[in-house]
């Protein structure tokens, strides 16, 4: 619960509400990712991270 | 008494540092406990270390301090991929599982990994400072200025690739940033990979690569790549770049551009063409850093400038700004990449946030840079019998006194004294040291010590007073953060023969009195050396010039390619049995190869993987 009312205060602080229905289904949508394979591998390029 | 940790994990180069009322008690990297190169993980050992170090348990701790800003970040990645869609959907896919596994939830991954070290951590001390806050923190708050403009730049931190601010006693105020995807830092990364070196670990290959080239792409750069104005600020032109959507920093676009795919790894070989994109890329970084300190200077009217970020490590770069006179004076931290963003968190908070006075006396105070673990006769003795070495125990003067003479018979020497250096450079506390006016030493040191590329240039660690004698510089670079020419007259002539010669075939030609140390354009990457904070290597380096007459040693990190530099006694010793070191010092313990057990000799060469 602290996490989400972290990223609320977040959204709020930097003004950028258009940011929460991109949080929740990028949220789901990497949640689906996360489950559908078996370990998170980070990628070369470092700006991802 | 107020302790404060500052952090920086999980992206490269994890690293702790630990202020005692806003002194710097120590700092380190963890890559040089677990003995990975770049180790991105949560800094246990380093944590471990630095209160060791103090006489304190992580409770006594009053705040920890993570230098950046994981939502920021995250709302920079979320952006970039809305932005980008759907192209980025491969690199969202690779990305997401890392976030929303760890990164995502940092305050408790955090948490959890301090509760390791000590039951009962209250996440109440954890704070985050962003990512060029850290930056600029540990380049101004530890100079000697008491008011200096601050410039920062790196790859990305959050959003930010370049900032200006103002420092000022106890204040910083950042001024005005430049944010992704226009980043000079990237810019230089793209171009490593474009000549086939790693990314965040190959662009300092770049830099000793371009003084073999011609900046022939130079203007093809400026007119397609970079929109440059006067002020130094730009914008890059995403047509040729990958980095934000991609697994790979360029494109099909670049490679037309230049004409060449990008160069394989390891099993192509560098040709002329690599080397005139590395020195053109190098120019154009120069360029693009004049521009903004000349604007700078102009416009803020300040004397002093403070350089942190991965780009300040650029040290012909900084040579350059520190000679062209916009500033009078230049300081650069010497820890200026990620690992530098623990100390700079830290003292961050502690004179930001809390508002500590902070007083300048005209010295830094990174203590040069001597800020890790030392050993004790009795550590190094113990841990050496533990290894099976042979070893004499002699006094401090006999010690110098047979080390300079094995460097003036031409031997490669391992030293390995008092407090490991924070940051990448080594500077005299585990270093691998020759003689600079041996023809044959950068050769020997580059192929049977270091594995490493031939075209590979070393360093001079120069008596400071001395510096002025034999280069074209009058001021510290305690840091080995400046570049400038072997004098004039220490140089040798080339014949209109050698001066034909192109790329690496330049290396072979006797460029000056001191070779080993002379890159193919006469730049050396100078280190003075100190009485004040290394009064044993100061001693070795003026006994070999009453030996010799040349007060100049060659100094390169104590490790071979791939390895973090050493920390340990055992790991130097391990070195010394894997490599052709033919002498190893480790305090006043003198070891020789030749008495060494052979049996203990291992293959070093393909133990670590390349960088």
């Amino acid at each position: 619960m602290s996490f989400i009312s972290e990223v609320w205060g977040f959204l709020i602080e930097r003004k950028k509400f258009w940011l929460f229905p991109v949080v929740i289904i990028l949220g789901v949508f990497g949640g689906l990712i996360v489950l559908s394979q078996g370990s998170a591998i980070a990628p070369f390029v470092y700006t991802l991270f | 008494m107020t302790y404060v940790l500052g952090i920086s994990a999980l992206y490269h180069d994890s690293a702790a540092a630990l202020l005692r009322d806003g002194e710097i008690v120590a700092a380190a990297q963890e890559e040089r406990f677990t003995r990975i190169k770049h180790d991105p993980r949560f800094p246990a050992e380093a944590i471990a270390y630095v209160m060791d170090e103090a006489g304190i348990q992580l409770d006594d701790v009053d705040h920890v301090v993570f230098y950046d800003k994981p939502f920021l970040k995250f709302e920079r990645l979320l952006e970039t991929y809305l932005a980008t869609v759907p192209r980025g959907f491969n690199s969202f896919r690779m990305a997401m599982p890392v976030w929303l596994r760890e990164k995502l939830f940092l305050k408790d991954l955090l948490t959890k990994e301090l509760r390791r070290i000590q039951k009962g951590f209250k996440d109440d001390k954890l704070r985050f400072a962003e990512h060029h806050i850290s930056h600029a923190a540990s380049a101004f708050f530890p100079s000697p200025f008491e008011e200096a403009v601050v410039l920062t730049v790196d790859g990305v931190g959050e959003w930010a690739t370049t900032t200006v601010g103002i420092g000022k006693g106890n204040e910083l105020k950042i001024q005005k940033e430049l944010h992704f995807p226009h980043s000079l830092g990237l810019l230089y990364s793209a171009f490593a990979y474009f000549t086939g070196f790693k990314v965040n670990s190959g662009e300092y290959k770049v830099m000793g690569l371009a003084p073999y080239g011609e900046a022939k792409y130079k203007d093809l750069m400026l007119s397609n790549l970079v929109d440059l104005k006067d002020d130094g600020s730009f914008r890059l032109n995403q047509a040729y770049f990958n980095y934000t959507s991609g697994l790979t920093m360029t494109n099909k676009a670049m490679e037309e551009l230049f004409g060449q795919p990008v160069r394989k790894p390891e099993s192509e070989d560098l040709t002329q063409f690599h080397m005139d994109v590395a020195a053109s890329v190098q120019a154009v970084t120069e360029e693009i850093m004049l521009r903004i300190t000349r604007s700078l200077a102009t416009e803020y009217g300040i004397p002093n400038l403070c350089l942190a970020g991965g780009v300040a490590l650029n040290c012909v770069a900084n040579g350059k700004i520190l000679r062209d006179g916009a500033f009078e004076r230049v300081w650069v931290q010497p820890a200026a990449g990620d690992a530098g963003g623990a100390l700079g968190a830290a003292q961050a908070l502690w004179y930001m946030e809390l508002q500590e006075p902070r007083k300048t006396n005209g010295k830094d105070t990174m203590r040069g840079a001597y800020l890790g673990p030392a050993h004790s006769d009795a550590e190094i003795t113990g841990e050496l019998d533990r290894a099976g070495a042979v070893y004499e125990m002699l006094d401090e003067a006999e010690m110098v006194a047979q080390t300079a003479q094995a460097l003036a018979d031409g031997k490669a020497i391992g030293w390995f004294q008092g407090r490991m250096e924070f940051g990448p450079r080594a500077l005299g506390g585990r270093s691998i040291l020759g003689d600079p006016r041996s023809e044959t030493m950068q050769k020997m040191l580059n192929l049977k010590v270091k594995y490493r590329e031939s075209f590979r240039p070393f360093a001079p660690s120069v008596l400071r007073e001395d510096v002025a004698a034999w280069f074209e510089l009058e001021e510290d670079s305690p840091y080995m953060l400046l570049v400038a020419d072997v004098r004039e007259d220490i140089r040798r002539a080339m014949t209109a023969e050698e001066q034909a010669l192109f790329g690496i075939d330049k290396l072979n030609v006797k460029r000056s009195e001191i070779p080993a140390v002379t890159h193919v354009d006469y730049s050396a990457r100078i280190q003075t050396v100190h009485q004040d904070t290394n009064p044993k290597y100061h001693a070795l380096i003026s006994r070999f010039k009453a030996l010799t007459g040349c007060p100049i040693v060659v100094n390169t990190s104590f490790n071979v390619r791939g390895e973090p530099i050493v920390c340990t006694p055992t790991d130097a010793f391990k070195c010394f049995m894997g490599t052709d070191i033919e002498l190893l010092v480790i305090g006043n313990c003198v070891l020789r190869k030749e008495a060494q057990d052979q049996s203990l000799k291992e293959n070093y060469e393909s133990k670590y993987e390349l960088d």
